[in-house]
């Protein structure tokens, strides 16, 4: 899909600028010069064709009172599609990747404490029969979800 | 965190309803006043439990077409130098300085967008000249197998 300034400036304002009132569309349609209604239409449009990922909160896993970490796995390619079955099926386990290096499957899980992590590390170790590395942050520099969409796409 | 407060996370750790009242949904999905929740949510913003709100883009789809997480091996006492270098190129999204086995040693983890592979060989190259930090390793994602938001509550 090819985006038009419009959306740029859409994407722009509810990534950088959605505002927390009664009626956030209408405030950031405004300040475009257009209708509310074109504005979540534009919006609708994007969601359906998989611009936008979601709408809503992005939250700090840690200020929640949940542990975070990164595993990597070494996983045969003949047991590759059932170990990614058993991750996958673990609801703390948000992100899954295969890579192409000797630790090829790597994945984050999120859990409500570090022993629950652990506790569920040693499941998936047993379950899908490979070693699982475990890599906590210890320091966070930078991260960053917010793209500037109107350079490349303007 | 109180109950109505695990519910406002309940109700906005996804996707949210695309309509034109959407904190007044929430509000009476909960049984409480709109602006209880619109409150509540700037409370948890400045808290940081809350780090933003909005839109999560696919940003593969937003014209960096070459996204590869690497890492690198950096000494215990150069971290924090390393790590704000890094941290300063555009084209790093994410930084982490992870505690890995001593064997992999790869231990300061970055997330690299370029919009060619040309491009992302010459961003490499300039964040390791700029930090001096030769051993490095890239892991290129064949297959995204799942990408969701978690689920808290």
């Amino acid at each position: 899909m090819k985006l038009t300034r419009l959306d740029a400036e859409i994407l722009d304002l509810l990534q950088n600028d959605f505002p927390i009132t009664s009626r956030p569309y209408k405030v950031m349609a405004d300040k475009l010069g257009i209708d509310e209604e074109e504005f979540l239409t534009r919006v609708k449009i994007m969601q359906e064709k998989g611009i936008i990922r979601r709408i809503g909160g992005v939250l700090e896993s840690k200020k929640l009172g949940f542990y975070s970490t990164l595993c990597a796995c070494h996983i045969e390619e003949n047991k590759l599609e059932e170990a990614i079955r058993l991750i996958n099926a673990e609801p703390g386990v948000t992100h899954n990747y295969i890579r192409d290096d000797w630790y090829n499957v790597w994945f984050t899980l999120t859990a409500s404490s570090e022993e629950k992590a652990e506790e569920i590390i040693e499941k998936l170790k047993e379950s899908i029969g490979a070693e699982v590395v475990s890599m906590p942050a210890l320091k966070v520099y930078k991260i960053r979800a917010v793209f500037s969409v109107g350079e490349e796409n303007g | 965190m109180d109950d109505i407060n695990r519910a406002i996370i309940k109700a906005i750790q996804g996707n949210m309803p695309l309509t034109s009242s959407p904190f007044r949904e929430i509000a009476e999905e909960i049984g409480v006043k709109e602006e209880d929740v619109l409150k509540r949510i700037e409370d948890m913003k400045r808290s940081g439990i809350i780090r933003r709100f909005g839109a999560v883009l696919r940003h593969n789809r937003m014209g960096f077409k070459v996204n590869a997480m690497t890492a690198w091996k950096v000494n215990d006492n150069e971290e924090d130098k390393v790590g704000r270098i890094m941290a300063g190129f555009a084209e790093v999204s994410h930084c982490y300085l992870r505690k890995v086995p001593a064997e992999f040693g790869y231990n300061l983890f970055t997330m690299l967008h370029a919009t060619s592979e040309e491009d992302l060989a010459r961003l490499i190259d300039e964040i390791a000249s700029k930090t001096g930090i030769k051993e490095y390793k890239v892991f290129r994602s064949i297959k995204e197998i799942k990408k969701t938001s978690m689920e808290y509550f």
